[in-house]
Order: structure tokens, then C-alpha cells, then sequence
């Protein structure tokens, strides 16, 4: 199942453990990514914490957290390469993995199709 | 994530010459200095920096500000004597077809603004920063105004070819382009019309400032495009391009209330205008720089090297240690050096810390981020000077 956030964060649920990362909308927005942080595994986190920064060449933006969870695995790979994040944002590029706390959460993120209406 | 500043594209931020180009060619515009600007091109900022460095890169610069300064008189020295009167630098034996950086200042020794000032045989030319052009300009006429008429030149645009391919390019239009040293000025004549051409520019690479009639601009820029060695490149690359070249930017790295002793910028403090030199003060603030000279300033602008791949921006505090409460100083300019790939940062520490190898800490976010001080500029500077 895959959801999105107004923030432009996507969520792709597989059993109990989600992957989150950044939206094609949003990568192009911040252009070409230099630095890439991301939280610590074992971190709980709550719905809307900054969970990672992405951060090009002119600023540094923060991502949110949609649902809460605990950080369970993080993709080191997009830290060595930030441009991953750019060239395959939905795929390879995926930020950090939490194992959900709460499934109600989920219900409340959009649908891709309301996602798409948003960007336009 | 957290938004993007989504720039206020309003009706009231003017455009240059150049906007509709700049539209064509699929630009994101920004506000900057009260016009739209181009920050980057489809193919973005770390592609147009690594060109510019490699090829030519085509900036706009015409937001700048072009300021002609006649001596009433028809004496250059009057208007040469003038310029003198506000800034440190040696204006009097400039050669006729040179170009020089000053420094205005103020009565405290701060810094007015940071300029180009070229002699022509008639009349100095004035490249000032957009966001202080009408501040200088009536600087300019409150204080020379009797003996110098100051015009500010809104009818031309302003471009800047710069890159290792930069005299290539521009020497098919005028093949003299070739014999110009840095800091050469020189009219020619670009496509049939005339145009005051520099040997400089803001990036550390050679290139070339292309001072053109507005109705001749976009013509002229399209003839650099077609050539296939020259993109197009926005405010964001200038920024990261100039930072790896140690260059200043007025409102990050200078401001009213820094000395160009403090900014490390002794150099345009011609020798001639220093305290026992031909020319002695005169200018505002010489007593206070001409102290500095002698016994330095408490704090220095020195380069940052971040030791983690984190990158320190403007406006973070600089720390002794991981541990201490008390900053000893700022980054005034910060980000990612894609021909060093790797952060690159400037700032202004306290003169006891200001010395390449320190180790200082910078908050990121609230952690303390190891930063080295460093020797500028980041790259090797590749101008043409004289052999």
C-alpha cells in the first residue's frame, strides 16, 4: 500500500514495517541533493517528528515522520550517494524503514490519487 | 518535508533584459535584490557549476548596478580625486583600461559595498551589488556631485562569460579578446554593436563581463548559447562557484559593520592611501583601518572546511570546543563546493583562533560539527594575468 503526505513524504506499508521517503514532486523542488541525514535505527518516533534532512547545495530541508514507528533500518546507501534520492526517490532512493506503532495512522495519509490532485 | 520558501512572484519585482530568455531556457526564477532571477536551469546547480569550471558558463548579471562617473571638468583626476575621497583604494594611478576592486566605507571603517571601478579615457565605469546600488549611488552624488556628474545605466544589461573556454567563445565575435590580461578593460564592438567588455568576473575562473545596450542583449546571449561549450547558469551556481573561490558576497560576508581588515580584503587597501603613503586617509574610516593595519583586528574572516560531509551554513555559531557555551564566532556564508565536493564555508572567528589547521565546532541543528579553519580560496584561482 502506498500513502503521501502534504510534505510530500511517501509511505509504502509491507506488513508491519513501512518505508518512507521523498516524492518525485519533492526532490525536483529542492534540485540536485549534496548531504543526506538520517535518524538513528532504533529511534521512536512520533507522527510529524523531523526524522531526516535532505539538503542541497543552497538549503537544508527536513523530513517528516508521517506515522509514528520505530526506526528500524535507515538506507545508507543515499548517504554516500545523495543524487540516489534524486534520480529514484519512490525506489532506490528510500530514506529509513520504521516498524509502525500505530496502524490507525495509516488510514489518515493520502491516497496517491489524492496525492497527485495536490501537485497537480 | 518541510517547504521550500516558495518565492512571491509579484508584479513588483523588476526583470532584466534578459527574463524572457531566461523563461524560454525553463529557468527557476527567485526574488533577489528585487528582481526575478534565474536560480538555476534545467539542468541545475551542480551541473552549471562543474560547466562553468570545465567549459564557459552565461550568467545575467544585469540586476547589477552600472554606474558612469564624468568629471565635470573633463579632468579625470577630479573624478579620480573623488572616488579617493571614499574609498581606499588607488584610483588616481589607475591606468587608463584597467579595473580595479575597492571598497566604499563608512566612518567606522565599515564596508559600504564592494565594487569594480574601471577608467575608460573619458569616464570611470562603477559595477556595483544590486542591493546596494541606489545606497551607493546617492552615496556617490552627496559626495562628488560638484565636481562629477553620476549616472546610473538602466538602459544596459550585464553579462558575465566565465570558464577555462570563456576567450575561446568570445573571441569569435572579437578576436582581440584574446590579448586582454585580467582586470583589462576594453570596448568592442559584439555582433556590430558596441560593448564595454572586462577581463574578470566573480567565479575564480577567466572570463569575461559584458557590458551591452539592453536591446542588444538578448541577441547577444543567444549567440553565446548557440556555441556549444556555453550553458546557461543561474544565482544558485554564482553562489557556490564565488564560495569556492573565496569570494565575498556584500550582506553575507561584508556588511557596514565589518572592516576590510577584519574581512581579510587588506589588499584593496592601496598602499598609497595607508598611513605614510603618498596619498594618506583621506577616506572615510582611515583612522580606524589605518589602526587595524597596525595592530589587527580582534576577529579575521578565514574559510571552513567542514570535517564530516555536513553541510555548515550561514548564520551558525562557531565554538571553541564540542562543549562550550560561548560562540567566538559566525559563518557568514556556507554551503556545498561541488568542484571540492564537499562543504565549504567562510566566517569570521576571534583573531587568536584564526589560524589555518584550528579545529572550531559549528551548530548544525544542535550538534557541534568538527570545522577546520582553512587558507582561501577553496580552488586554485585560474585568471590571466600578465606572464
Amino acid at each position: 500500500m502506498l500513502k503521501f503526505t502534504s510534505d510530500h513524504e511517501w509511505l509504502r506499508i509491507d506488513g508491519d514495517t513501512a518505508t518512507i521517503g521523498i516524492t518525485a514532486y519533492a526532490q525536483e523542488q529542492l534540485g540536485d541533493l549534496v548531504f543526506v541525514e538520517l535518524p538513528q535505527p532504533g529511534r521512536k518516533l512520533e507522527r510529524g517528528a523531523a526524522a531526516a534532512v535532505v539538503e542541497s547545495v543552497k538549503a537544508a530541508s527536513d523530513v517528516y515522520s508521517p506515522i509514528s514507528g520505530e526506526v528500524v533500518e535507515v538506507n545508507e546507501g543515499v548517504v554516500g550517494e545523495p543524487g540516489v534520492v534524486n534520480a529514484d526517490p519512490m525506489g532506490k532512493g528510500w530514506l529509513f524503514k520504521l516498524r509502525v506503532a500505530d496502524r490507525s495512522e495509516i488510514e489518515t495519509l493520502m491516497d496517491e490519487t489524492a496525492y497527485r490532485a495536490l501537485t497537480g | 518535508m518541510s517547504s521550500q520558501p516558495q518565492p512571491a512572484v509579484t508584479p513588483q519585482l523588476k526583470r532584466t533584459p534578459l527574463h524572457r530568455l531566461h523563461a524560454e531556457l525553463g529557468a527557476r526564477f527567485v526574488p533577489f535584490a528585487g528582481y526575478e532571477m534565474p536560480l538555476s536551469f534545467p539542468a541545475g546547480i551542480l551541473k552549471e557549476h562543474l560547466h562553468t569550471r570545465v567549459a564557459a558558463g552565461l550568467f545575467d548579471v544585469s540586476h547589477m548596478g552600472q554606474l558612469a562617473i564624468f568629471p565635470r571638468a573633463r579632468d579625470m583626476a577630479d573624478a579620480a580625486r573623488g572616488l579617493e575621497s571614499l574609498s581606499p583604494a588607488d584610483v588616481l594611478d589607475l591606468p587608463t583600461g584597467r579595473q580595479r576592486y575597492a571598497l566604499l566605507t563608512n566612518a567606522a571603517g565599515g564596508i559600504l559595498d564592494d565594487l569594480m571601478i574601471a577608467r575608460l579615457a573619458e569616464r570611470f565605469m562603477l559595477v556595483v551589488n544590486a542591493s546596494r546600488k541606489e545606497v551607493d549611488e546617492a552615496h556617490l552624488r552627496a559626495a562628488i556631485a560638484e565636481h562629477c556628474s553620476v549616472e546610473r545605466l538602466d538602459d544596459r544589461a550585464l553579462l558575465a562569460l566565465q570558464g577555462p573556454l570563456a576567450e575561446a567563445v568570445l573571441a569569435r565575435l572579437s578576436p582581440e579578446v584574446a590579448a586582454m590580461r585580467f582586470m583589462e578593460v576594453r570596448t568592442l564592438s559584439l555582433l556590430g554593436v558596441e560593448c564595454l567588455v572586462t577581463r574578470s568576473g566573480y567565479t575564480g575562473e577567466d572570463g569575461f563581463e559584458i557590458s551591452v545596450p539592453e536591446s542588444h542583449a538578448e541577441p547577444l546571449a543567444r549567440t553565446l548559447l548557440s556555441d556549444d561549450n556555453v550553458a546557461p547558469v543561474g544565482l544558485g551556481a554564482r553562489d557556490s562557484l564565488r564560495l569556492e573561490a573565496g569570494l565575498c558576497l556584500y550582506g553575507a560576508d561584508l556588511d557596514t559593520q565589518t572592516t576590510p581588515v577584519e574581512a581579510n580584503l587588506e589588499w584593496a587597501i592601496a598602499k598609497a592611501r595607508r598611513a605614510g603613503g603618498a596619498r594618506a586617509g583621506g577616506f572615510p574610516g582611515a583612522d580606524v583601518i589605518d589602526s587595524q593595519l597596525a595592530q589587527g583586528a580582534s576577529r579575521r574572516r578565514v574559510g571552513l572546511r567542514s570535517r564530516e560531509r555536513t553541510p555548515v551554513r550561514g548564520g551558525s555559531p562557531l565554538f571553541e570546543g564540542a562543549g562550550s557555551e560561548t560562540p567566538l564566532g559566525q559563518v557568514t556564508s556556507g554551503g556545498f563546493g561541488p568542484s571540492v565536493n564537499g562543504p565549504v564555508a567562510m566566517g569570521y572567528v576571534a583573531q587568536r583562533a584564526a589560524n589555518p589547521g584550528r579545529v572550531l565546532f559549528a551548530d548544525v541543528r544542535g550538534r557541534r560539527v568538527p570545522v577546520e579553519v582553512t587558507a582561501l580560496p577553496f580552488v586554485q584561482q585560474r585568471y590571466k594575468r600578465r606572464q
